[in-house]
């Protein structure tokens, strides 16, 4: 399960409409509780996407990037529990990429699309998937979780 | 011989007995990473290929800088620098 705040929720989609038509990446900062398989976001972080190669439909982030991003954190005592990425007019699905280069197992993929007209585009759909097998790369799965939104605005 | 920190990312804190950080004495990266995997075997498989070769997937990292641009596992450490071990975020659709 993973649970953020409204306005967490809204800046991981916005960040998709702002990025749109490329893919749009960032971390997920907080806790974990391992034996109940939840994660608590406590703060949204946007990050660069170096795939200028492919941006409509690839995304990486710089591991200095992701190393700095954790220092940050660390210091509010958050850690890194996921990520998030947008699908520019594309389903809100992990594809077979997504999973053969999730390697953070028991972090949360949390996937937007966002549809448009090539110009502009607006966030639909908005899932978390975590990532489950073993960090040597055996018997990965991404499976759909529970994302909880709290203290809606309406 | 050089007392570092190495970081652990959240996925490989199980196998480090849940620490985010361990503290290991070396000269190089190389050394480093050969105190961790004994001090911590089970974090041996998820790092390395049975030939002993680092997973394509993780990144060393010696301070902000990637190994792979400076001596890479000969790279050496001095007192007071963190290693990170960070496996790639990347993705994509079709
Ligand atoms: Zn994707």
């Amino acid at each position: 399960m993973l649970k953020l705040s409204q306005t967490e929720y809204a800046a991981i989609r916005q960040h998709g409409e702002d990025t749109y038509p490329h893919e749009c990446c960032g971390v997920l900062l907080g806790s974990v509780n391992l034996d109940t398989d939840t994660r608590v976001v406590q703060s949204v972080v946007r990050a660069g996407n170096t795939r200028t190669d492919s941006p409509h439909n690839r995304y990486s982030i710089d591991p200095a990037e992701l190393i700095r991003i954790q220092m940050q954190g660390r210091k509010r005592g958050e850690d890194i529990i996921g990520f998030y990425h947008s699908h520019p007019d594309h389903p809100a699905m992990w594809s077979s990429t997504d999973l053969a280069e999730a390697h953070w197992i028991g972090c949360s993929y949390v996937i937007t699309s966002v549809d448009g007209d090539k110009t502009t585009g607006k966030a639909v759909f908005t899932k978390s998937w975590v990532l489950y097998g073993s960090p040597d790369g055996s018997a990965k799965q991404l499976e759909e979780e529970e994302m909880i939104v709290q203290n809606p605005e309406q | 011989m050089s007392q570092i920190k190495v970081q652990i990312p959240t996925p490989l804190r199980q196998y480090s007995d849940k620490k985010d950080s361990v503290e290991v004495e070396a000269t190089t990266v190389g050394e480093a990473m050969k105190a961790i995997t004994t001090a911590h075997p089970d974090l041996r498989r998820h790092l390395y290929t049975d030939e002993g070769k680092l997973r394509a997937f993780v990144n060393l990292y010696l301070n902000e800088e990637d190994i792979r641009y400076m001596q890479k596992e000969a790279t050496e450490v001095k007192d007071g620098d963190t290693l990170y071990i960070v496996p790639s975020i990347a993705g994509g659709r079709g």
